[in-house]
């Protein structure tokens, strides 16, 4: 367990922004901007933050579906952003991808096992029969019976398609998965069948896990350490339970006093976060949450805070967390 | 190796099978489409079996039967200079539909790959490469093809060459499109993430995407290089004489149209409308039966 998979290090992501006919930089979009973390085997990191916060762009920059502008992301020692295309393609094999859409994620001209098969065989593994068999317990081991794998993908419901997408990340048998926001798009229902999926299948295939969200309850029960972004930039990492026991960041207790409790008597204060995000091409000077934070002071409009391990294990960027 | 190789022709070859007859079925549903083939055949037999049939030469010149209108000897009569018209009607369908297939084909391949390079690249290589085609689109195509005829001397192969180098450019800008809108599809990602090559993406992705609204294009394609054509040996820049084709024919018959020689005029007029009218009514079935089937 204490073994590090993934290490990402001032991981940046700048999309240029170009204007006119000369196409003049004109900034950038820091998507992502300084996000550095650790992620050991076998454990779930849980990824959380409103939308265009970048926490897709950073799932996508760690795979290389997107070029990262700077940083280092080191896969099992090696460092993958120094890899070539080639090997990049063999490393691909130890990381996969599910996706926050299942009708956009699979391709409607396959049968399911072609979809499922074609993971094979771009690695050239296995001999047809083996892979035929090999779709097969796949499909078994998601939930879904083998004889789907003829049919096409639009004879599936939303939940059946994640199972499908989730089998075919299984394919190659990888260490890491980044779950980009798989239940999302899913019934109330059918998200708790899929999280009981994931969780079976970490156990199973002692698979690790980056699991990204919007909702924090969503990301409660799977993860083991959760890392809250905003604006593209870290803005707490903790332990679960000590993130839902005693959030220090004034965005994350934002965020946690949003989350449903099932008791319509249970009160408590709603913290109410005042604008809309601020545009990534142009963050705020100091911290980028002053701007909507409750309880901000000067020095937060003046100087970004330092990222410090205020309690053992727990990380926040806040001038106002006291030590 | 064998095994799998077989095992996924096997069940490509299903697929094909399940969807071939509701396809052909479809497309022949259509009383329209029907015509449109029926007359393409008979222009095909007519033109390549009928020469084997009707023994007679096309370039003899019968000087003693001149601007004869048709009788038993000569049944769609002689011109000027005495040429059989139904035997030159036949040789000039052969270059016709050689040149019309021929250009057709390679303007489509040729559009294909330009579209698709164009798109998957993207950046300012697919800004520039989409300039040159707004470029020659934006010169009407009659002047380039009366340049290129006037600076080379066309022959058959010359002949495709210079009517494919117009026509490809629809193709390209249509595939181009479709290039765009299926690259940002999630699914594409999916195999990029699984280690897929670009090659293979353009070939098991896009290609089975687009190919059928291209078919259509380049169906359609057919009949404008058979007009195009016919429109340049009108202005006396087609194949050179004594090949007969059915602008030339059209040309020249109009010089004795105040002798009312009809004879002379509607045969070949007949055969370029023959070919129009088949060859769309074939691709507006393709049309069709393509669009039914992504519905």
């Amino acid at each position: 367990m204490s073994e590090v998979l993934l290490e990402v290090n001032h991981l940046n992501k700048y999309f240029p922004l170009q204007r006119g006919i000369f196409r003049r930089s004109a900034g950038a979009v820091r998507a992502v901007d300084g996000i550095s973390f650790e992620v050991q085997t076998g454990e779930t990191l849980g990824v959380v933050g409103e939308s265009g916060c970048g926490k897709s762009t950073m799932g996508r920059s760690i795979l290389r579906l997107i070029e990262p502008t700077s940083g280092t992301i080191k896969f099992a020692g090696q460092d993958i952003l120094a890899l070539t295309d080639s090997q990049m393609r063999a490393m691909r094999r130890e990381m996969q991808i599910v996706f926050q859409d299942p009708y956009a994620s699979l391709n409607p001209r396959y049968t399911i096992f072609q979809t499922l098969s074609e993971p094979m065989e771009i690695h050239h593994l296995y001999h047809a029969a083996v892979r035929r068999k090999h779709v097969e317990s796949i499909l078994d081991r998601v939930g879904l019976a083998p004889s789907y794998a003829s049919r096409f993908p639009h004879e599936f419901s939303g939940g059946q398609r994640q199972r499908i997408g989730i089998a075919r990340a299984l394919m190659l048998n990888p260490k890491l998965i980044i779950l980009d926001e798989p239940v999302a798009a899913l019934d109330v229902s059918v998200q708790s069948q899929v999280m009981n999926l994931l969780e079976d299948l970490q156990q199973e295939f002692n698979l690790t896990y980056i699991f990204i969200a919007h909702d924090l309850s969503v990301v409660k029960h799977i993860s083991n350490r959760v890392l809250v972004m905003y604006l593209g930039r870290m803005a707490e990492l903790a332990s679960s339970d000590d993130l839902f026991a005693d959030a220090l960041h004034p965005y994350t207790r934002a965020l946690l006093s949003a989350v449903p409790i099932p008791n319509p008597r249970a009160k408590r204060e709603r913290i109410i976060l005042r604008g809309d995000l601020p545009s990534p091409a142009n963050p705020p000077p100091g911290c980028v949450f002053h701007t909507r934070c409750p309880i901000a002071q000067d020095i937060c409009q003046q100087k970004a805070p330092e990222w410090r391990e205020v309690k053992p294990n727990h990380y926040a960027a806040c001038h106002l967390v006291a030590l | 190796m064998i095994n799998q190789s077989l095992l996924i022709e096997e069940m490509e070859a299903q697929q094909v099978v399940n969807e071939r007859p509701d396809f052909m079925r479809r497309f022949w549903k259509s009383g329209t489409t029907k015509l449109g083939t029926i007359l393409l055949v008979f222009l095909i037999l007519f033109s390549f079996v009928g020469p084997l049939i009707y023994r007679h030469s096309a370039i003899k010149a019968h000087l003693l039967y001149t601007d004869a209108p048709p009788s038993a000897q000569f049944p769609l009569g002689t011109d000027s200079l005495g040429h059989n018209i139904l035997a030159q009607l036949m040789v000039g369908g052969q270059s016709s539909l050689e040149v019309g297939f021929a250009a057709a084909f390679l303007s489509m391949v040729f559009g294909v790959f330009y579209g698709m390079i164009s798109g998957i690249i993207g950046g300012w290589i697919d800004t520039v490469m989409m300039r040159i085609v707004d470029i020659i689109l934006a010169i009407p195509s009659i002047f380039i093809l009366l340049f290129l005829n006037v600076a080379f001397q066309p022959n058959l192969i010359i002949m495709i060459l210079v009517l494919a180098s117009t026509a490809w450019l629809g193709v390209s800008r249509l595939v181009r499109a479709e290039v765009l809108a299926i690259k940002n599809q999630v699914y594409v990602e999916a195999a990029h993430a699984l280690g897929a090559r670009t090659w293979r993406i353009m070939n098991r992705y896009m290609l089975p995407n687009f190919l059928g609204t291209v078919l259509v294009a380049a169906t359609l394609g057919i009949a404008d290089a058979i007009l195009a054509m016919a429109g340049l040996s009108f202005l006396g820049l087609g194949l050179p004489p004594p090949t007969p084709n059915w602008g030339g024919m059209l040309s020249d018959a109009m010089n004795y149209m105040f002798q009312n020689s009809w004879w002379m005029i509607y045969p070949p007029g007949l055969a370029i409308l023959t070919s129009q009218v088949s060859i769309n009514l074939i691709g507006d079935g393709l049309r069709n039966a393509i669009e039914t089937r992504e519905r």
